[in-house]
């Protein structure tokens, strides 16, 4: 009975708080949810998609996606890629047009490169710090000594 | 170590903490005072408009292509029916066009009967309105959402894109993006 109830809520809330969401009522685009017929374009496609980033849901990929605009980006990427596009080719169009914040792919730019060079910057620290505490326990055995204990 | 140099290191060392705290402390209070900015700007800013046809989106408003944007500086209105400031938005369009700015519209995802209900109810300042249904022009212009106003100039460049909807205070902001695209 309680099971009931429950499914009778939860039946009312999809058919009632759905139209409370902004968003179209159009169908999806032929390919938001249509895989292309040859898998290897379809592997191509799909590493693409999971590398660009949703513009509606910041933080997701369109291959993550269901909003509209994500799902009309995956039908252009399949259709192009049928097309005989190259993936890389499609994501240099889509970052003229947003920028690199569209791609999960970061690139060593002027703005990026401390990213690339901080790993690299720490550990040469630590690499400078390790070689003076070597040396400073090979000088002293009593230090040494100390420090094992 | 020696013995002068032993009070100097630790004492500058025991403060070490409480100045990574302080740190930390300013970087969450500026994170807290300028929140996070959510907007993707077109980068097709300056770049002339990619060619497009697209069908009428609703009866009696002609369709849109690339070639209508020849002549005078105009506004592209990315608008849907289904999107609610899109409507807080028309009384801005209508005062546009009322200054004399032609206005056409890239209707995104919309069926045709939404639409009509929707321009009676809210106004139809638009010269022509056409049916993206796939958003093909909006990502080859790069606009992120709707609503998105952008002004092109008489030879069809992208000069200015305004991201959300037209508040009243955005009106003389635009007409002056207009003027300067007119120059």
């Amino acid at each position: 009975m309680t099971r009931l109830l429950m499914f009778a809520c939860l039946a009312a809330a999809l058919a009632f708080g759905a139209p409370a969401l902004a968003d179209d009522t159009m169908p999806p685009a032929p390919y938001a949810y249509r895989q292309l017929d040859d898998p290897k374009l379809e592997a191509k496609a799909q590493s693409l998609m999971e590398t660009i980033r949703c513009l509606t849901c910041q933080s997701q990929s369109i291959a993550d996606s269901d909003a509209s605009m994500a799902g009309d980006m995956r039908s252009q990427i399949r259709e192009r890629i049928a097309a005989g596009e190259q993936p890389e080719a499609i994501r240099q169009w889509l970052i003229q047009r947003y920028g690199d914040y569209i791609t999960y792919t970061p690139r060593v730019t002027r703005l990026t490169w401390p990213l690339f060079a901080a790993p690299l910057f720490i550990l040469l620290i630590a690499a400078l710090l390790l070689r003076k505490r070597f040396r400073r326990s090979a000088g002293a055995e009593s230090n040494e000594n100390e420090a094992g204990a | 170590m020696s013995e002068t140099a032993a009070p100097s290191g630790p004492r500058l060392a025991r403060w070490l903490p409480l100045a990574l705290f302080g740190l930390f402390a300013l970087v969450v209070t500026w994170g807290l005072v300028h929140p996070k900015d959510d907007t993707v700007p077109s980068r097709f800013v300056g770049q002339p408009l990619p060619a497009f046809q697209l069908a009428a989106a609703t009866d009696g408003k002609p369709g849109l292509a690339t070639a209508d944007f020849a002549g005078k500086p105009k506004l592209l209105n990315v608008f849907a029916s289904w999107c609610i400031p899109c409507a807080a938005e028309a009384p801005q369009l209508a005062q546009l066009a009322a200054e004399g700015v032609e206005i056409n519209g890239v209707a995104i995802r919309d069926h045709k009967e939404d639409l009509a209900v929707f321009l009676a109810r809210n106004g139809n300042p638009y010269a022509r309105i056409g049916a993206d249904n796939l958003g093909k022009v909006q990502l080859a212009i790069g606009s992120s959402g709707v609503p998105e106003t952008f002004v092109i100039d008489g030879k069809g460049v992208i000069r200015y894109q305004h991201i959300g909807d037209i508040r009243p205070e955005d009106v003389p902001m635009l007409l002056g993006k207009l003027r300067e695209a007119g120059q």
